[in-house]
């Protein structure tokens, strides 16, 4: 077993062996421009980036003429929200979201808010879900597109996407859906959820960075506005030189995502469930977001009474992502987590594991006890633990802020 | 974050860990910051009959360099008295411990629980 564990695969997964050797020969030997119509180095890469496109078509159930490459989940993101609002703008000019989505997100939608536009930022409930209730009272007559993820990056709970295709579809609004931790996971088929645009990334799915694709519906038909002007590729909804070997690799990841998805599944579900039970052996321990409504590679915990930067210095031995970024003099507690209700010291000592097809019994194992040592060893170091088995109420000390 | 090789030291290998009896006429107990701020530190010395601190024990909840400063400063207090203890600088500990800029709210961290643990053991015992 090679330390450091890796566990951090919602953060991005290994290129998978068998979608590497499909890619190389598109580097070195069919190296053509698929733009090139004039001679077989063009045909030969052409034909693959289409056979590609028909497997990432093909794993969420579209048509491969809905297929649009990018350069990955961010560039979807903007295009989708930036194309649907730029397009749609004289219908109106109000845009939802929610305020636990990714940064591609909601970084686009305050640009879009700098332009003009109104958003309204929903709260999730304490489970990480978002109420359809409120999603719905939060439609105005004047809302031309929301976007909502499908699968949260940090705690992986399943958002209710579907209800809200049809809510969308029925008060014509675009529906936009970030289902880049989604996809390969969670079984998406496009005549069933009502979605105009789903934004997918590769490397989420063993494929390359660099490479995402967004869908864009034909019927209904949905319209956008390009954001990268140029040559004209991908029927003008995004110029620039195709790499095929990175399509190509998207396209094989694809394709085994979709063969091996209940596997997978079946594999890091039974692998999660043996780590968080346990991990539950410990006192204070709290699963953040809803444990029912979740993808099984997903895994996030608070422990109590610990500090977060000791604590992830604590677990070097395992590659995890922290709730909280220690880059500055003051900890910068996760905003998903506190979305969700948590304190400060919760969020700040949450520990995001994600695991996925290569990760083994032996790693799970040896993570699960790793933190059970670090976790009771920082405890017997915390005067807050102390207090805690003595039976103080930390809420009611009155601390000595510095 | 890179540590300095003294304050993983003191991280991996804590030293005085633990509690003594607050209530023992013999003890001074400091405790200063806030889980709110990140920071909790408990510092407790034992008095001898000379007036010399004859033992220390540290709790603290923190990132490493807060651990490294409580466990660092419990070792220099020993055979201290109580007012060479006081004189004790967050200056001195940040410099033995390479703090950076960052983390030199961690050393002053310790200084205040050095004085707090003297005061109460000096209200314990009105001169």
């Amino acid at each position: 077993m090679k330390l450091p564990i890796y566990l951090d695969y919602s953060a991005t997964t290994p290129v998978d062996p068998r979608v590497a050797a499909k890619m190389i020969p598109y580097l070195t030997e069919h190296f053509g421009n698929p733009a090139s119509r004039s001679h077989a180095f063009g045909w030969t890469a052409e034909e693959a980036v289409e056979e590609a496109r028909a497997h990432v078509a093909a794993l969420i159930g579209a048509d491969p003429k809905e297929i649009v490459w990018t350069s990955g989940a961010t560039e979807g993101n903007n295009l989708a929200i930036k194309g649907a609002a730029h397009f749609y703008k004289s219908k109106g000019k109000h845009l939802i979201t929610q305020k636990t989505e990714h940064k591609a997100v909601l970084d686009t939608f305050r640009e879009l808010e700098r332009q003009g536009f109104e958003a309204t930022y929903l709260e999730v409930e304490p489970d990480g879900i978002i109420d359809i209730e409120k999603f719905k009272s939060a439609i105005r007559p004047d809302t031309i597109l929301a976007s909502i993820m499908m699968v949260n990056n940090e705690i992986g709970v399943i958002q209710p996407v579907w209800e809200i295709g049809e809510i969308c579809r029925a008060k014509g609004i675009v529906f936009h859906c970030d289902a880049v931790q989604g996809a390969g996971r969670v079984e998406i088929d496009m005549a069933k959820l009502k979605a105009d645009l789903v934004t997918i990334t590769a490397h989420k799915i063993y494929g390359p960075k660099g490479i995402g694709a967004l869908y864009v519906r034909r019927k209904p038909r949905v319209r956008i506005e390009a954001q990268i002007h140029g040559g004209g590729h991908e029927r003008g909804f995004r110029s620039g030189t195709l790499p095929t070997h990175q399509i190509v690799g998207f396209g094989e990841a694809a394709r085994l995502a979709k063969l091996e998805m209940a596997k997978d599944n079946a594999h890091v579900r039974a692998l999660r469930d043996k780590l968080l039970h346990s991990i539950q052996e410990l006192e204070e321990v709290y699963v953040n977001g809803s444990l029912e409504k979740r993808i099984p590679h997903n895994l996030n915990v608070s422990f109590n009474f610990v500090e977060g930067e000791s604590l992830i210095m604590a677990v070097k031995d395992i590659a995890v992502s922290s709730g909280s970024a220690c880059t500055s003099a003051s900890l910068e507690p996760s905003y998903v987590l506190r979305a969700l209700g948590r304190s400060d010291e919760l969020a700040h000592s949450s520990i995001r594991f994600t695991l996925g097809r290569f990760s083994t019994e032996e790693e799970i194992h040896f993570a699960a006890d790793l933190i059970k040592r670090k976790v009771a060893k920082l405890r017997e170091l915390s005067p807050l633990w102390e207090m805690h088995q003595e039976g103080i109420d930390l809420n009611t000390v009155q601390w000595a802020a510095h | 974050m890179a540590y300095s090789e003294k304050v993983l030291d003191h991280y991996e290998n804590p030293r005085n860990v633990g509690s003594f009896d607050k209530g023992d006429e013999s003890v001074g107990t400091g405790m200063v910051g806030a889980p709110a701020c990140g920071d909790v530190m408990k510092l407790q010395i034992k008095v001898g009959a000379d007036g010399r601190i004859e033992d220390a024990r540290f709790k603290t909840y923190g990132c490493g360099s807060a651990i490294a400063s409580s466990s660092l400063v419990t070792e220099w207090v020993k055979g201290k008295t109580l007012d060479e203890a006081a004189t004790i600088r967050n200056t001195q500990i940040a410099q033995e411990l390479s703090l950076p800029p960052v983390k030199i709210h961690c050393s002053i961290l310790a200084e205040d629980a050095i004085k707090a643990a003297v005061e109460d053991y000096k209200k314990k015992h009105p001169a």
